[in-house]
């Protein structure tokens, strides 16, 4: 009896050092794409850092009970969709509260290119053409937008985005589906 | 529901990046944004990051100063409206008790020349009695000689 009590707390405490192990692996493994989906969601590098961080925070506080249903980045995509979403709901109730935000525009966004285009005749095009999804972005649906980062940002399949966001597989394709038609008519009143 | 099938189907099966896309262009707009996205992720995260510890410190006393400062503030306004209460008070009280000093000092001086003037007529009347009313031995004196034999 008195080996039992005496062992069942280091049992205790061995299970919660594996489990914390076990999330840091975890958290540091995917936290820059919980970070990129928060900063296209947001584009506030020191807001999506904010976020980033409550969502693993959050994460940390229930990683009990992730039961590996689903894969880990998608257990905390779906955290941090919800994070966005409490904060944006926070954000529309102190509505009087006139909170300073660093969110950059989309010509700003647009600004990073990865390196590779040979003339910057191309490049001044690409420029203008992702300014014009940013733009397109910016006037999606909350969920449309969701859907749409992950899938052409995130690269998620379509199960994934519906499991990340709690939806049917044909609601996800018919958000993406709208969301692309939104882009494409922007770009096609711009190019 | 039953929309959301339609778009679904119109928008076909989503296997690798952009496979569900036709149109090449707006595929190759879509890989530029994601690469975007990416290239502007990684150099946020990236980033060399102010330490946030002594900005933490200057705010903690920044606010630590500004606490203070309110505080002082508000005891020193509360403290000389309680200041200039309590004088305003002492004044009318002064103010009040040198009234009333005065109105003493009137009745004084009042019921004193009341006092004068009735001591006045009383001498009067006095004075006035004596030389209108003569003497009861007057008439009897005014009979008798000089040497005191009539």
């Amino acid at each position: 009896m008195a080996a039992g009590t005496a062992l069942e707390p280091m049992n205790l405490a061995t299970a919660q050092e594996i489990a914390a192990q076990e999330f840091a692996q975890v958290a540091a493994k995917h936290r820059p794409q919980i970070y990129r989906f928060l900063l296209a969601s947001t584009r506030d590098v020191d807001l999506a850092e904010t976020l980033a961080q409550e969502c693993l925070l959050k994460a940390h506080r229930n990683w009990r009970s992730f039961r590996g249903e689903s894969s880990a980045l998608t257990w905390l995509m779906r955290i941090a969709i919800n994070v966005l979403k409490d904060h944006w709901r926070n954000r529309r109730l102190q509505f009087w509260r006139h909170t300073r935000t660093n969110a950059v525009d989309a010509d700003e966004a647009s600004e990073w290119l990865p390196s590779g285009e040979s003339s910057p005749e191309k490049q001044l095009l690409a420029r203008e053409q992702v300014a014009g999804v940013w733009r397109a972005v910016e006037r999606l649906s909350g969920r449309q937008r969701t859907v749409f980062l992950l899938r052409y940002v995130e690269e998620m399949e379509i199960a994934e985005i519906a499991r990340s966001t709690g939806l049917s597989d044909g609601t996800v394709k018919a958000h993406l589906s709208r969301a692309l038609g939104r882009v494409r008519a922007e770009l096609g009143s711009r190019v | 529901m039953k929309q959301n099938e339609e778009l679904a189907n119109k928008g076909g099966e989503h296997g690798g990046f952009g496979t569900e896309i036709e149109d090449p262009m707006l595929r190759g707009v879509l890989r530029d944004f994601r690469g975007s996205v990416h290239a502007w992720s990684d150099a946020a995260y990236h980033r060399a990051r102010p330490a946030s510890a002594p900005m933490t410190r200057r705010l903690a006393w920044r606010r630590v100063v500004a606490w203070t400062l309110g505080v002082v503030m508000t005891a020193g306004l509360a403290g000389s409206g309680l200041y200039e209460r309590r004088h305003q008070q002492l004044q009318a009280q002064r103010a009040h008790e040198l009234e009333v000093e005065q109105q003493r000092i009137l009745a004084a001086k009042r019921a004193e020349e009341e006092a004068r003037k009735v001591e006045d007529l009383l001498a009067r009347v006095d004075t006035d009695v004596s030389r209108e009313v003569p003497t009861a031995m007057d008439p009897l004196a005014q009979l008798m000689t000089d040497d005191g034999v009539q």
